[in-house]
């Protein structure tokens, strides 16, 4: 039996430390809550299914190592600089995002 | 004071530290990690609440002995310590340092580099899709956050990892679906025997780990293919030894084949390598206490993969060869005891390397259409069909093909990559070159290396 990943729960399951504060941020325009101490690569995996699309193929993207070194887990944020999901801790308020901001030139 | 630059807070970074703190120096140590410890005995979050035992099992009284340790030199400034701190590029004695705060000098009369292991990924068809993670991620996941990083997980590939890792989630009470080792029986019992030999007690724990995970563990699998439609995984493929072919449902897939030695930086300091048949990879050539080159000194899994105890014996040995070097008094019986145990460790990491061996049969059967580079989706095929224009050397297929120049910049597809570049000229890996390492070795926002740049001297 296939147990398919659905937007709403999102892909990694809370297992343990599930007593923490919340944390309020968006990720691509959608208003999302994760909990202090989350990287953003788990608050946003707790309510998505993937990170981004691939630069380089039709898949989608989620991290890979989870320690810094793949490089396959940045997003951007809507005021300017780029994070790495991984290492980055969720901050209230981030204003997360998929891709560049709207106003850069296509590639 | 002599200046010394310990790169990595393992296990290996933090013995170190503490033998050049004995001596009364104080060691920079500069560390990605949030927190001091490594990844073995990475720790959570501060506010986290999971005792020791829950997080690193038998290992707990080590992790908490090597955390209160580095703890305490931060705490009474016995350290320089930069947590979060990538070390961008080495040239003249100076470690150029990627922070929070942007890029910043680090002058060092002598260098200790301990930055530890990723898992050593072979490509299987698919992987590249969102849900498909290394071994080591979801440890990390685990360890450092409480979460699983599927609802139904097949965790696929060799090394004493792929157990660790399965019976980790299964304890935390995680679906895991499939644990899919492509190491046969017969290898797995050659290895096992040295390494029962070398630490007994440690091959027993994990039989019992082993024998926990029940009918979810299969051995001697050939891995096919990863079903899904590029948003999640739906199925793992595999071949069984009798070679039928098997569909195992899972959401997610975590891979890995042990662990490949993290070199960039030792390249970049001018170590010498050499090809290690046991270990199917380049490592650096140091001498037992781990002099790479003048004042260069390795320490850990960057150097040679003896895992966790072994980093802290091969910290202390390099330590100790630097302080020698500086013409300190070193305790000669200490260094002594600590060459026996590591080369115990190294007995064992040899029966390792035998029980799970590299797939390199897998790799050079890669279907063209494979992706072997998963930062830029380059194919197997693609690889191959370079090698008439670049002839069969790594760095060239490298210009040529892009694999290896994406942006984990070859540490998940060079190894892999060698292989398929190898197959096609019907000679092995050794010796179709070693891919060079090319700073700066994490990626850097170009406004900080000019911010760097303009800062007055």
């Amino acid at each position: 039996m296939s147990h398919s990943v659905t937007p709403e729960e999102g892909r990694v399951q809370r297992l343990a430390e599930t007593d923490r504060p919340t944390l309020a941020f968006t990720f691509e325009g959608r208003a999302m809550a994760g909990l202090e101490g989350d990287t953003v690569l788990t608050a946003v995996l707790a309510a998505a299914t993937h990170l981004r699309n691939a630069e380089f193929g039709p898949e989608r993207r989620a991290g890979f190592c989870l320690m810094g070194a793949c490089q396959d887990c940045w997003l951007w944020q809507e005021n300017g600089p780029r994070l790495r999901a991984c290492s980055t801790l969720l901050q209230e308020g981030m204003r997360l995002r998929a891709a560049p901001p709207d106003s850069w030139p296509a590639p | 004071m002599t200046r010394v630059l310990i790169v990595g807070a393992g296990p290996a970074g933090i013995r170190a530290a503490e033998v050049l703190v004995a001596a009364g120096l104080r060691p920079v140590v500069v560390d990605e990690g949030a927190r001091a410890g490594g990844q073995i005995y990475r720790r959570p979050t501060d506010g986290f609440k999971r005792p020791p035992r829950t997080l690193y099992g038998s290992e707990a009284g080590k992790a908490v002995q090597l955390h209160e340790t580095f703890d305490g030199f931060v705490c009474d400034g016995q350290v320089d310590y930069h947590p979060r701190c990538s070390v961008l590029g080495l040239q003249d004695g100076v470690a150029q340092v990627l922070g929070p705060d942007g890029v910043f000098a680090v002058p060092y009369d002598r260098l200790i580099l301990a930055p530890g292991a990723t898992d050593r990924l072979a490509p299987v068809p698919g992987w590249q899709m969102a849900g498909v993670f290394s071994l080591g991620a979801a440890q990390i996941a685990l360890k450092s956050q409480g979460v699983a990083l599927g609802r139904q997980i097949v965790l696929a590939g060799s090394g004493p990892l792929l157990t660790l890792v399965a019976s980790q989630l299964i304890s935390a009470g995680a679906t895991v679906a499939a644990v899919l080792d492509t190491a046969p029986w017969g290898a797995q019992i050659r290895g096992g025997f040295d390494m029962a030999l070398a630490r007994p007690g440690v091959t027993l724990r994990g039989l019992r780990l082993r024998a926990g995970l029940g009918r979810r563990y299969r051995a001697g699998v050939t891995l096919t293919g990863i079903e899904g439609d590029g948003t999640s995984p739906a199925a793992v493929t595999w071949r069984d030894t009798r070679g039928r072919a098997h569909r195992t449902a899972c959401d997610t897939v975590a891979l890995g084949w042990h662990l490949r030695a993290e070199t960039a930086l030792a390249d970049l300091a001018g170590a010498e390598f050499a090809w290690s048949d046991i270990w199917a990879q380049w490592l650096p050539r140091t001498d037992a206490a781990g002099r790479a080159q003048d004042g260069v000194y390795l320490a850990g899994d960057g150097m040679s993969i003896l895992g966790a105890d072994g980093a802290e014996i091969a910290g202390r040995l390099a330590a100790r060869a630097c302080l020698a070097d500086l013409g300190h008094h070193v305790d000669v019986a200490a260094q002594n005891r600590d060459l026996g145990r590591k080369r115990r460790m190294g007995r064992f990491a040899k029966g390792i390397a035998t029980a799970f061996p590299w797939p390199a049969e897998m790799v050079r059967a890669l279907p063209e259409d494979a992706i072997l580079c998963r930062c830029e989706g380059i194919t197997a095929g693609d690889l191959r069909r370079t090698l008439t224009l670049s002839g069969p050397e790594v760095n060239r297929a490298k210009s040529l093909s892009r694999v290896g120049m994406g942006r984990c910049q070859g540490r998940y597809c060079q190894i892999a990559g060698a292989e398929v570049t190898a197959a096609q000229v019907g000679c092995g890996p050794a010796t179709v070159g070693r891919l060079r390492a090319q700073p700066p070795v994490r990626p850097a926002p170009l406004g900080v290396i000019a911010a760097a740049a303009d800062k007055p001297e």
